[in-house]
């Protein structure tokens, strides 16, 4: 695996030329675009477009909590709806068993959903973490239908096949959808400020070497397991929120919409586009596809274009930017950045001169 | 006895799932690349027999004449315009891009065919043959015959021919294999056209055993994917070996508990035989590791 986003320690940057854009502009972006997400209800109160931002909020907390784990870690897991399921199931029992008042009420069973989907990743986290790449992907997938065929198989819990059902709150229809927006939205930035707080701790060090050389990591003293499934938890946690703020939304749980094999790619997709174990990835590939798949889906849904159109743009994406949007972004601000340096730091040749040897070297040296 | 009978049957489908895992199987261990495109790429082989029957009348079995070297062809061209421009993170972005084209050819099909259930029905589709108490349906008897057939041509192909042999050394090891002067392009580019093509056989006798739509490759991939892992990537006789392993004990598990816990157990074998064999049932221990 080659590191997309980590700085060198020992590598030299020639002349210093900072890896990410300044913290101020990396905290006005961030701020800018918080406050666009919280202003855009009030912007376009349209039930559908809402809708499109109470998903995109929902694949919001999933991506960024899938890339705590597979992002940082390396190990990409194709089977994280296992965990969407489980918030699902785990709201829409609690609701019918406890009769949880719908609307409100139910949010307060997020956590819950949550700590139960991170306490079940313990066990299955540490018979996946023994493999590792391809078969870890497949074991994943394996894993996720065997929670989904459980989901169809007990029936006296889930009801099989027949789904379970679960109470509309009664608000109005103009204000359905903004309570479950600003939710998400607070479970996003819970998610994004877990991702950075990984991204700059010492264990998300150990979790990084992880993904750039596992057994070498081990020999330095990094506790592999432990980290791994520490952060596999995590990210089930979060996962899990994501599947049991989707259930009170539209209502109902289903095995095939719970554990479902088209969410894990969806995410893994996100992520992916947007730039894997970066910060800022899982958040500008969400909210660059989501809407755009919603968007297709209204669009030409009726003619089942929309998945032709999806594909095409994927790989038009992966063939363009194949490392993601974020690293692109950063690369070709560094490559601006190093060429003004360049041109700044070189002294007027004086005519008749060749070339200074330590030109070459230095561009070398730029990525 | 319905036992035996659940074993005979688990055999003779297995038979057909050994020929799409094996598609799978074989592009994995020259490539290094997850086919996730596999299941979709079935039923593509599904709805072209499909299609030359309701249409032109040809009989699917003589119909794999056009469809297998058209999906041969499928392979190629995906392999040239699509994975070969792959620089870094291969297994990933194999795996993603895969998915993508999968999607795109599921959305193409959706389209053309819409997402009714369609099955091919050929005369023979509901004959059987009897056996004392045992019962075949003749399809799967058919189906076990052409899979074993395209199965031993394959492994002629790859252990007593040239081509065969460049395949293995590019298995075994690329970058020597490109030493030795083997274009390692072309041999991966060929795989993939012989993997894809494997799915147009196991295609025509999947849509001639169930009614299917674009949507059914996701209980595909997932079962050809266990399959695969099972057997161990890159190994062909591993594939055969759990393609029927897992039909057995998913009609056995049917029979003497309830079908609906077919699937779930034989998943659960699969997670228990990775514990104590990560590799898989006959796959090589993974040297190139990381």
């Amino acid at each position: 695996m080659t590191a997309i986003d980590v700085t060198p320690v020992g590598a030299a940057a020639p002349e210093h030329v900072p890896y990410e854009p300044p913290a101020a502009v990396r905290r006005g972006g961030t701020a800018l675009v918080l406050v666009l997400l919280i202003v855009f209800p009030l912007l376009f109160s349209n039930p559908a477009v809402t809708s499109i931002g109470v998903f995109s909020m929902i694949f919001l907390v999933a991506a960024c909590g899938w890339n705590i784990f597979s992002g940082y870690s390396g190990y990409i897991s194709i089977g994280h709806a296992a965990y969407y399921g489980i918030g699902q199931y785990t709201v829409a029992l609690l609701v019918l068993h406890l009769k949880v008042a719908a609307g409100w009420d139910t949010f307060t069973l997020l956590p819950v959903a949550g700590l139960i989907a991170a306490v079940l990743a313990v066990p299955i986290g540490f018979v996946l973490l023994r493999v590792r790449k391809h078969t870890f992907i497949i074991l994943t997938v394996a894993v996720m239908f065997i929670l989904q065929l459980l989901a169809f198989n007990l029936t006296s819990w889930t009801n099989g096949s027949g789904g379970l059902e679960l109470p509309f709150p009664t608000w109005s229809g103009s204000f359905f959808n903004e309570p479950f927006y600003y939710i998400g939205l607070a479970a996003a930035v819970v998610a994004c400020v877990v991702s950075w707080w990984v991204r700059r701790s010492k264990y998300g060090l150990g979790l990084l070497s992880i993904r750039d050389d596992e057994d070498r990591a081990r020999g330095l003293g990094i506790r592999t397991t432990r980290t791994k499934l520490i952060a596999y938890a995590l990210s089930a946690f979060f996962v899990g929120i994501a599947g049991g703020l989707y259930a009170p939304f539209v209502g109902s749980v289903y095995p095939q919409f719970g554990f479902d094999p088209n969410f894990d790619l969806a995410v893994a997709v996100l992520v992916f586009v947007g730039g894997i174990g970066t910060l800022s990835g899982p958040v500008i590939g969400t909210l660059l596809l989501i809407p755009l798949q919603q968007y297709f889906y209204l669009q030409f849904g009726n003619d089942n274009l929309f998945l032709i159109a999806y594909g095409v743009l994927f790989i038009l994406i992966l063939r363009l930017l194949p490392g993601g949007v974020a690293p692109a972004v950063t690369q070709l601000y560094r490559r601006v950045l190093v060429a003004r340096r360049l041109r700044a730091t070189e002294p007027p040749a004086p005519p008749g001169t060749p070339a200074a040897p330590g030109e070459a070297e230095r561009k070398e040296g730029t990525p | 006895m319905l036992v035996l009978q659940a074993i005979i049957d688990g055999i003779l489908v297995g038979g057909f799932y050994a020929l799409m895992a094996g598609g799978l199987t074989l592009v994995f261990g020259v490539m290094d690349i997850v086919n996730f495109a596999q299941g979709i790429l079935v039923v593509l082989g599904a709805y072209l027999s499909y299609a030359l029957y309701s249409h032109l009348h040809i009989d699917p079995f003589l119909g794999l004449l056009i469809t297998i070297p058209v999906m041969f062809g499928v392979g190629i061209t995906v392999y040239w315009t699509m994975i070969k421009p792959i620089k870094r993170e291969r297994v990933i972005m194999s795996l993603l891009t895969m998915f993508a084209v999968g999607t795109a050819v599921e959305g193409i099909l959706d389209y053309i065919f819409t997402s009714n259930l369609v099955a091919i029905h050929t005369s023979y589709v509901n004959a059987s043959v009897r056996l004392g108490s045992l019962v075949f349906p003749s399809i799967y008897l058919y189906a076990f015959v052409m899979s074993v057939l395209i199965l031993g041509g394959v492994y002629y192909l790859l252990y007593r021919t040239r081509f065969g042999r460049s395949l293995r050394a590019s298995m075994q090891n690329p970058t020597a294999a490109r030493l030795v002067g083997i274009n390692t392009d072309w041999v991966s580019a060929f795989t993939l056209g012989i993997g894809v093509g494997l799915a147009a056989a196991g295609g025509m006798v999947f849509g001639l055993t169930n009614s299917f739509d674009a949507a059914s490759s996701y209980d595909l991939i997932s079962r050809l994917l266990a399959i695969v892992i099972l057997g161990g990537f890159g190994s062909l006789s591993g594939a055969l070996v759990a393609s029927i392993l897992m039909l057995v004990i998913q009609d056995v598990v049917a029979v003497v508990w309830s079908p609906t816990w077919g699937q779930t157990t034989f998943y659960i074998v699969l997670v228990l035989v990775l514990l104590i064999r990560p590799q898989g049932l006959l796959g090589r221990k993974a040297v190139r590791a990381q």
